[in-house]
Order: C-alpha cells, then sequence, then structure tokens
C-alpha cells in the first residue's frame, strides 16, 4: 500500500466562513505535493487540520490508515508561514530546541545542511535576513525523520536564490517512503520539483492530478494552468 | 540544464540525454548517474528522472543492471538507428517551417546550399 494519507469528505466552518469544502485527498509515498491557490483558499486550513492545530468541523484524516491522534502526529513535520523563533536565540539553540523536542530530529544532518547553506550556527535569530530564516525554517522541518512533511508557502519573502536552495532542499529531502507538500502560489519557481499538484479554490479541489499529465494534456506550464483555474475571478 | 515549463521535463530530459549520447558526449555502455543523484544535479524531481529512464528502457536506448544501476545501450546500431529518427525530425520541422513561408523544394535545396557556401566563405 503506498497511500500515506487519505482525506475523506473533509469540511471546515468557521463562524462566518466555509474554509473547507468536502475536500477528498490520497497522497502516496515517495512524491512531492504542490497545494496551490491564492490567500484565502484554504492551504493553510488544510495543513493545520492535518497537522493537529485546527480540528475539522466534519470528515476524516487518515494517516497510515489510522486517525488523526497524537501518535500520528508524531510522524507529521509541520512548517507554518511565520517566523515561529524567539528574537534572542542563537542558531544553534534553535538546533538544541529542536533536538529536545522531536525525537526524530537528525542533529547531526542538521548541522550538516545548515553549512551547507551557509547559516552560521553562532548567529543569532534577530540578526538573521529573511532569506536566511526563510532556509533556516526549512532546513530545520526537514532534518526530522518523519513519513509527511507540510511545508507552508517556504518561499515567502525570500529572494530569489534563497528560493533556489530551499527549492534544493526540498527536492534532496523527498525520499521513498516520504510524502512532501509544499504550498505556494509561487509556482512557476517551483514547478519542476512537484510530482502531484492539488489546486485549492475557495475552500474546495478545483483540479488535482500528475505535473506532467496535465502538462501534456493542458499544452501549458503549471503556471499557465494555475492562471487558468484562478483567473476568472 | 534549463526548462521550458510548457513542455513535460521528462521529455525535456531524453532530448538531452538523447543529444548527448548521438553526439557522443555519452558514450555508448557508460553508466548514468543513479536517479538520485541526477535529479539533485539538474534541479528536478527525482520521480521525474526515475520515468525518463523508464521510458529509455521501453526505447532501447538505456538499460538496467539489476544492483548495478543504469547504463547507454552498447549497440551501434540502436544508436545510429537514434541518429537517424532525431535527424529526421530535425528536417521534418525545417521543411514544415519553409513551406509555411513559401519555399518549395527547389529553393529550399537552394538556399541551403548558399548558406554552406556562406559560412564556408566567413570561416
Amino acid at each position: 500500500m503506498n497511500e500515506l494519507l487519505k482525506i475523506q469528505h473533509l469540511s471546515k466552518y468557521y463562524y462566518n466562513k466555509n474554509a473547507l469544502n468536502d475536500v477528498n485527498l490520497s497522497l502516496e509515498k515517495g512524491k512531492i505535493y504542490g497545494l496551490l491557490g491564492p490567500n484565502g483558499s484554504g492551504k493553510t486550513t488544510l495543513m493545520k487540520i492535518i497537522a493537529g492545530l485546527h480540528k475539522q468541523t466534519s470528515g476524516e484524516v487518515l494517516l497510515n490508515n489510522r486517525p488523526l491522534s497524537y501518535k500520528t502526529k508524531a510522524n507529521i513535520s509541520y512548517m507554518p508561514t511565520e517566523n515561529f523563533f524567539y528574537d534572542s536565540f542563537k542558531v544553534k539553540d534553535i538546533v538544541k530546541f529542536y533536538s529536545d523536542m522531536y525525537e526524530d530530529f537528525q542533529v547531526e544532518s542538521a548541522f550538516n545542511t545548515l553549512e551547507k547553506i551557509k547559516v552560521d550556527p553562532e548567529f543569532s535569530i534577530s540578526k538573521l535576513s529573511s532569506g536566511l530564516v526563510g532556509k533556516l525554517k526549512v532546513a530545520l522541518a526537514l532534518s526530522r525523520n518523519v513519513e509527511l512533511y507540510m511545508l507552508d508557502e517556504p518561499l515567502n519573502g525570500v529572494d530569489v536564490l534563497s528560493r533556489d536552495v530551499i527549492i534544493d532542499l526540498i527536492t534532496r529531502s523527498c525520499g521513498e517512503n516520504k510524502v512532501i507538500v509544499v504550498s505556494t502560489h509561487l509556482v512557476s519557481e517551483i514547478e519542476k520539483i512537484l510530482d502531484s499538484l492539488i489546486f485549492l479554490k475557495d475552500g474546495t479541489i478545483a483540479l488535482a492530478g500528475d505535473a506532467e499529465e496535465l502538462r501534456m494534456s493542458r499544452c501549458t506550464s503549471v503556471e499557465g494552468i494555475y492562471k487558468e483555474v484562478f483567473g476568472n475571478d | 540544464m534549463e526548462f521550458n515549463n510548457n513542455i513535460p521535463i521528462y521529455i525535456q530530459v531524453m532530448e538531452k540525454i538523447k543529444q548527448n549520447i548521438v553526439s557522443g558526449k555519452l558514450k555508448l555502455g557508460v553508466k548514468m548517474p543513479s536517479s538520485r543523484d541526477y535529479s539533485a544535479q539538474l534541479g528536478i524531481n527525482f520521480n521525474t528522472v526515475a520515468r525518463v529512464y523508464k521510458e529509455m528502457e521501453l526505447e532501447e536506448i538505456l538499460f538496467t543492471k539489476r544492483g548495478l544501476g543504469t547504463f547507454v545501450t552498447k549497440s551501434p546500431e540502436r544508436i545510429n538507428r537514434l541518429r537517424h529518427e532525431m535527424a529526421k525530425k530535425q528536417i521534418n520541422a525545417f521543411i514544415n517551417g519553409m513551406q509555411k513561408i513559401g519555399f518549395t523544394k527547389k529553393d529550399m535545396i537552394k538556399f541551403i546550399e548558399m548558406e554552406f557556401n556562406n559560412q564556408e566563405r566567413n570561416e
């Protein structure tokens, strides 16, 4: 069985907003998924429900065929959009924090990655540029050894060169038994590493499928498809 | 390698490998990088490279030895056939384009010769 995550009839209502509406998805191991859609389409809500930070109004989320619980939660590495580091921390303190926090955190590989992406462990967070913070967040999220990674807008507010580094990190992290979900509205930069696409529009899935098949059948780039799907509003 | 996002990426990678084989940059029987290394090198998805290798195995341009990796075919006949296929595609595209701007067969041949003469004179 190659399916890692199964979502059935998932809906989420806030007081006056219908954030997700009957979402059905199946994510297979070994693939990188692009969760695409403009701001407010429900990407973050979906990720937060899977990560166990929000409770759905109705529907079911199964990880390895088990409903979400504190046990399944340990198998998910979720990177939120916001910068969640304390300013007074040094980079190495954060690495320490992660390794205390998560049993599966790989300290050695984390430091190797930081060296590769040129983030000095002695730097203090308040001195880091947003490009460096962006790289650090992704590097830490990917240094955990879990089956499901969810990166919420990893390219936001990050310069072009740092974006390439982040995309490279994601490419190298994907393995046969893993699933990486990347949400973004910066499609053109990341589309060449995506296996499958999920277009989320107003809380429903407007289109989903294999990236190459969609390019072939629609004769355009993922960005082109994105414009087709979302452009008519 | 630069990619055109409008065309499936695996097709672009296949074209590139074929070019390298036909032009002799990739020698017969040589070992290809592992899909993981190659995908990192090209900055594309791992599964895309796996797909490229699978498709090119079906075309008998690459072959896989279990546990050892993926290799370029050792058959000069297959490479020759590939060279012909690729040349034919180029020529057809050329003829097509020339016909669109009103060239007949005779004009085309004349024009090609003229251009070659020009280039030789400039060298």
